[in-house]
């Protein structure tokens, strides 16, 4: 269990969290912006908020 | 996509709706006159007329939590329980649970506010509830969870809409905050008084680690969900950018949970603490930035809709007062604009144009497009909307601009030595300074609550109006009935 030693000293975990969380902010950016398919799936779901109306009243773009 | 067609009253529960939003309008007339009070005491300190009962520090409590959870919150529960029916197509999974959140929320207003006006208080900020309390807004919290997340669960709609995620975060985060901040030894089983489990700065950390997400996830991402539902309905659009409001909510999450140590810049808080808590805090901007970009491209190639229509003018100067504040705080947030600002009214202002400016106006504009709705009427008077759009305008102008002045006047004035090192003003003297500017800050408050109170005028008059309507139609129909 030595190894877990490594995590209590701030020099360690300081650098690892913020490869940690900037690997997966890059990660969410590549998910929503990498790909052109993906991307218009996403953009689809824009229109929920029109969806459940009668009358829908939505502008077309 | 799935796609449901709209069947009103039996597919939805919208009682619970209308139930919170006319709570909404009375803890905002109720809420905001006793700022204006409070307001005017400083102005006019014979208001406190020499009671304990009357005192400032007995009343602001009473203020924040009627206008923050009582106006706030109820707006939150009527437009959460509205959006997520609305875009999961589904009901809510119990209207036991709902009306259980509506009464239980009701009761912790109220015996919040009584608890302060006889003198109980745990003392921290926005967190003031003793104990009993807390307890049961934790139930009625964790209820509110379960009703949210289970409606989500049996939704008809296969993708959850981005305004539910900032719904959840903001439930999630509020449950996590309250729960932490408020851990507290009561003295006896029978006493209000209780003592926190932390001491010293860990006691203040904690207190600020629950105040600045109160503000990022109650005051922020809960009304981000409101935004991004009612500002597409009433601009008759869709968001700008679906993937940008991903982004947006991810960082904005990501982000808030680091900046509460800013509040304690120049204290016994360990200095790398608040280092990056201020680093957070300007990164913070970029996202921030990024939502209101989306919110307000939401009318790119309508903008004649602010021109015609009040109630999408109340939404995007909601907008614009988000991004006017997002920038405000990352500046106050640097330990040398801080040292000026920390402790002056500056810091007042700049949480009234978050609270009135953002919080206020977006759920203002939110229930003027959602009231006339629920009641299947149209809002009963123009004109008022108008009125209470630039009452509510001129008031926060008011408001923020006296406090700019008086906060960095108090800046400058406690830091000011004259040429042999001692302090050149007394506390008196500062405090003697700021009362033009109490005043007017007084003033612009009656401003903003006089549109409040015209506000729950014309919907008093929807609603009474959609009732009218209703019964006429249900008379007209019994009639035709009868001659068939």
């Amino acid at each position: 269990m030595e190894w877990l030693q490594w995590f209590s000293k701030p020099e360690n975990t300081k650098p690892l969290a913020l490869i940690i969380f900037f690997v997966t902010f890059i990660g969410i950016l590549v998910y929503v912006y990498g790909s052109k398919k993906r991307g218009k799936r996403l953009e689809s779901y824009r229109d929920i908020p029109f969806l459940d109306e009668q009358d829908s009243t939505k502008d077309k773009q | 996509m799935a796609v449901t067609t709209y069947s009103g009253a039996e597919q939805y529960n919208f009682d619970i709706v209308k139930k919170f939003a006319v709570m909404a309008l009375v803890w905002a007339v109720f809420g905001m006159f006793a700022g204006v009070w409070i307001a005017s005491e400083l102005a006019w300190p014979f208001l406190n007329f020499d009671s304990a009962y009357f005192s400032f520090g007995r009343f602001r409590p009473v203020h924040t939590t009627s206008v923050i959870f009582g106006f706030g919150g109820s707006a939150l529960f009527a437009t959460s329980y509205y959006v997520v029916q609305r875009t999961c197509q589904t009901r809510l999974i119990s209207d036991g649970m709902a009306s259980f959140t509506f009464w239980g929320w009701m009761a912790i207003i109220v015996l919040a506010n009584l608890s302060y006006v006889m003198g109980y208080s745990q003392g921290r900020e926005y967190a003031e509830m003793e104990w009993p309390i807390d307890i049961l807004i934790e139930i009625v919290w964790v209820t509110y969870l379960i009703l949210f997340v289970g409606t989500i669960m049996r939704r008809k709609q296969p993708h959850i809409y981005v305004a539910n995620w900032f719904y959840l975060a903001f439930i999630l985060a509020t449950a996590l905050l309250h729960t932490f901040n408020n851990l507290a030894m009561p003295v006896d089983l029978f006493s209000m008084k209780s003592y926190s489990l932390f001491a010293g700065t860990q006691d203040a950390m904690t207190q600020w680690w629950y105040g600045h997400n109160a503000v990022g996830f109650f005051l922020t991402a809960a009304f981000l969900g409101m935004m991004y539902y009612f500002v597409p309905k009433q601009a008759g659009r869709p968001i700008y950018s679906y993937r940008l409001s991903i982004v947006h909510f991810w960082a904005l999450g990501f982000m808030y949970m680091w900046v509460g140590g800013h509040h304690l810049h120049w204290t016994a808080l360990p200095d790398w603490t608040s280092s990056l808590a201020a680093a957070f805090s300007i990164l913070l901007l970029m996202p921030s930035w990024g939502g209101m970009i989306n919110g307000i491209m939401t009318l790119s190639g309508a903008w004649d809709k602010l021109r015609t229509d009040p109630v999408m003018r109340f939404m995007i100067v909601a907008l614009s007062f988000y991004g006017m504040s997002t920038f405000e705080g990352p500046m106050m947030s640097l330990k040398e604009v801080n040292a000026l600002s920390h402790y002056t009214d500056w810091t007042v202002g700049h949480v009234h144009s978050g609270a009135l400016g953002w919080v206020a106006m977006i759920s203002f504009g939110s229930l003027y497009h959602m009231m006339p709705k629920l009641w299947d009427t149209k809002i009963y008077s123009q004109k008022l909307v108008e009125w209470h759009f630039w009452l509510a305008t001129i008031g926060i102008v008011l408001y923020i601009v006296a406090m700019w002045i008086s906060g960095i006047t108090q800046g400058l004035m406690w830091r000011a030595f004259d040429e042999f090192g001692n302090l050149k003003f007394s506390f008196a003297e500062s405090v003697a300074a700021m009362m033009p500017f109490y005043a007017m800050r007084a003033i612009g408050g009656m401003f903003f609550l006089t549109g409040a109170a015209m506000m729950a005028f014309n919907m008093f008059m929807t609603i009474r109006q959609g009732k009218r309507e209703a019964a006429a139609l249900e008379a007209k129909l019994a009639a035709k009935l009868a001659h068939a």
